[in-house]
């Protein structure tokens, strides 16, 4: 040890520090990854658990659902709106000039091609998260009372803080009567 | 003051004994008995300790409830509503508990305001200071937790609402919500947490008020005069005088949060909290509760999402750095008359925001919150330094001593004369 105290005291000044150096930055480096490697299942153990993530798609019957009516179903704990919407509804929201939009999207991309009057979309205001109520608000659609956003006969965002439109979750008709969320 | 000389003497021999082997016993003698505070302190430095003992009364009355309390989405409002109408004296224990959330919070504002007005976060009480605001901030974040256990429908919405804030930051916002909740909405996994967490919070806010005091103990307490002490005439031992000053002012305290508890146990809380949980559907009109509305405004004020969180959390933040901010030499507002005007619009202009709080997020209201959330930065942004500049203070006095008595050179101690009515010992 004491050749080796020598040695290192002779090369201290040189460029590529010691060995004690080289003993001190990697023993450093090994704490840092074993520290990490111990925290990290204290972090992960609060993200979404394999039953959470497992949460199957929900099917639903949507033939009693007439024109201008809603329902409200759930799909992963979230409200998710399904809106039959009368062609008026269905041509207003056509109509609006794009730029007049604060996140700019056609209806044709939130709707189904043929099936444009059924509107599906997470029931979650993009703002902070409370659930928007029908037929309501400044644009004919949703209103957010929590914090006032409203949205128009497409679930977009046209006033209040909410930054984006109503999201639509991942969908698939099934038959004619029959949804399939998720 | 960390300079005073210890004065305990242990008279018998197991307190010698144990004396010099953990002299827990001296420290709590020379922390609480023979401490010596400055000889004018008024009743507004008497929340610090009303404070103490608020932490204590949760801590006592929460591990009561968490005995009967189950944190199941399924059975959580099942298992309140148990605890008021089954467990003996179960409705006691939860609006004891309740309230005394409230009443915490009305103590630590008055506490914060005194700071503000006497200047007690400038130097050498900074860190003092900054630990005071990183308790506010532990105390809200166990209120917002305790706030959810109930399960209902503000519980669930408010719990979104404020989880959902996170969903600002750009890039990890989404996922760090998801973290936050352990599923996709607040449901269980999150009920679950937060009760852990509401059951650990207090026992950190109990640690760090143990380096609060610490660091009171190494600098020593402002004063009214916002002059340092000097002499021993400035100052009185903390018992009997300083304790039975907080122990009155408790005792009224305690006749307030009494009048809540047994008349108006749910004024300070809302109804909607009696339904409940449902994630489906919103209660039409959501407010926090009434502690955390001012902050509330100012989230809304700002019509863009990132922007409203920035600032809500910008409102605490500034607190941090105020002993930086406040230019003034002069510590007192007593001396500082133009400070003292606007300290006391800024004492309005919280009391609105939490006002405005309180209403829906529309027309004038909005408008309102938006001209008092500029006013509340530029309190602290612009008036404070500009003040130190500007204000001509007024003449301080010599001393403490000098202030009380009128004269510097009087002897102090107990031999005061008796004709003195500001000094508190010639009491009877
Ligand atoms: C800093 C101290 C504390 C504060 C500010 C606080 C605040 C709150 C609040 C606001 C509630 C909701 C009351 C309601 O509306 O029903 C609550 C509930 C609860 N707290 Fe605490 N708490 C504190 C300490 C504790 C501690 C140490 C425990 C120990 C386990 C505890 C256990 C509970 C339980 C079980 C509930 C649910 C029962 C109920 O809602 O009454 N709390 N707390
Ligand atoms: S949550 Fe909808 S406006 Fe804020």
């Amino acid at each position: 040890m004491s050749d080796t105290a020598l040695e290192n005291e002779t090369s201290a000044s040189g460029e590529n520090g010691t060995r004690r150096d080289f003993l001190y930055v990697t023993t450093g480096a090994f704490a840092v990854v074993g520290v990490a490697g111990v925290v990290w299942p204290l972090v992960d153990q609060m993200n979404p658990d394999a039953s959470a993530l497992a949460l199957a798609s929900t099917e639903v019957d949507i033939s009693a659902v007439e024109s201008g009516q809603s329902i409200t179903i759930k799909w992963r704990g979230k409200p998710v709106f399904i809106r039959n919407r009368t062609d008026a509804e269905v041509e207003a929201a056509k109509s609006v000039p794009m730029d007049e939009l604060v996140d700019p999207q056609e209806d044709v991309d939130r709707a189904v091609e043929g099936r444009e009057n059924l509107l599906i979309m997470v029931g979650i205001c993009t703002h902070l998260g409370c659930v928007p109520l029908g037929d309501a608000g400044d644009f004919g659609g949703w209103f957010c009372p929590c914090h006032g956003s409203h949205y128009d006969t497409s679930g977009r965002i046209r006033r209040g803080p909410a930054p984006l439109n109503l999201a639509i979750p991942p969908y698939e008709f099934m038959s004619e009567t029959t949804l399939r969320i998720g | 003051m960390s300079g005073h000389t210890s004065s305990y003497d242990p008279q018998n021999g197991a307190m010698k004994w144990l004396d010099k082997r953990l002299p827990l016993p001296r420290l709590v003698h020379d922390s609480f008995v023979s401490y010596p505070v400055p000889r004018n302190l008024n009743y507004a430095y008497t929340f610090g300790g009303m404070l103490s003992i608020m932490l204590v009364i949760q801590i006592i009355t929460g591990v009561v409830l968490a005995m009967h309390y189950v944190a199941s989405a399924d059975l959580a409002f099942n298992s309140v509503e148990h605890i008021m109408r089954d467990v003996n004296y179960g409705w006691l224990l939860r609006y004891v508990h309740t309230n005394g959330a409230s009443m915490f919070f009305i103590a630590v504002y008055v506490h914060i305001f005194r700071g503000l007005y006497y200047g007690s976060y400038k130097e050498p009480r900074e860190v003092l200071w900054i630990l005071g605001v990183v308790i506010f901030l532990l105390m809200m974040a166990t209120a917002f937790m305790g706030y959810v256990l109930p399960w209902g429908q503000m519980s669930f919405w408010g719990a979104t609402v404020i989880t959902n804030l996170f969903s600002a930051i750009p890039l990890f916002g989404e996922s760090i919500v998801t973290w936050l909740w352990g599923g996709f909405s607040v449901d269980q996994p999150t009920l679950n947490r937060f009760f852990s967490l509401h059951y650990l919070l207090p026992f950190m806010i109990a640690g760090v008020v143990i380096l609060h005091v610490w660091a009171l103990h190494v600098t020593g307490q402002t004063n009214p005069t916002g002059v340092e002490v000097k002499q021993k005439s400035d100052t009185l031992p903390f018992t009997p005088y300083a304790t039975i000053k907080d122990a009155f002012a408790l005792v009224v305290f305690f006749v307030v949060y009494s009048w809540f508890v047994f008349y108006l146990p749910n004024y300070l809380g809302h109804a909607d909290n009696y339904i409940p949980a449902n994630p489906l559907v919103t209660p039409a009109h959501i407010v926090p509760e009434w502690y955390f509305l001012p902050f509330y405004a100012i989230l809304r004020a700002v019509p863009d999402k990132l922007g409203g969180v920035v600032l809500m959390f910008g409102s605490i933040a500034v607190l941090f750095v105020l002993p930086w901010l406040d230019t003034s030499k002069v510590r007192s507002a007593s001396f500082r008359p133009t400070y003292r005007v606007f300290f006391w619009v800024f004492v309005v202009v919280a009391i609105v925001l939490g006002w405005l709080g309180s209403k829906p997020a529309e027309g004038g209201y909005v408008i309102a919150s938006r001209i008092f959330t500029a006013y509340y930065f530029a309190h602290f942004l612009i008036l404070l330094p500009l003040l130190g500049i500007f204000e001509k203070t007024k003449p301080l006095p010599n001393s403490i001593t000098e202030s009380v008595l009128g004269d510097s050179d009087s002897k102090g101690g107990s031999a005061m004369p008796s004709g003195a009515a500001a000094s508190p010992e010639t009491k009877g």
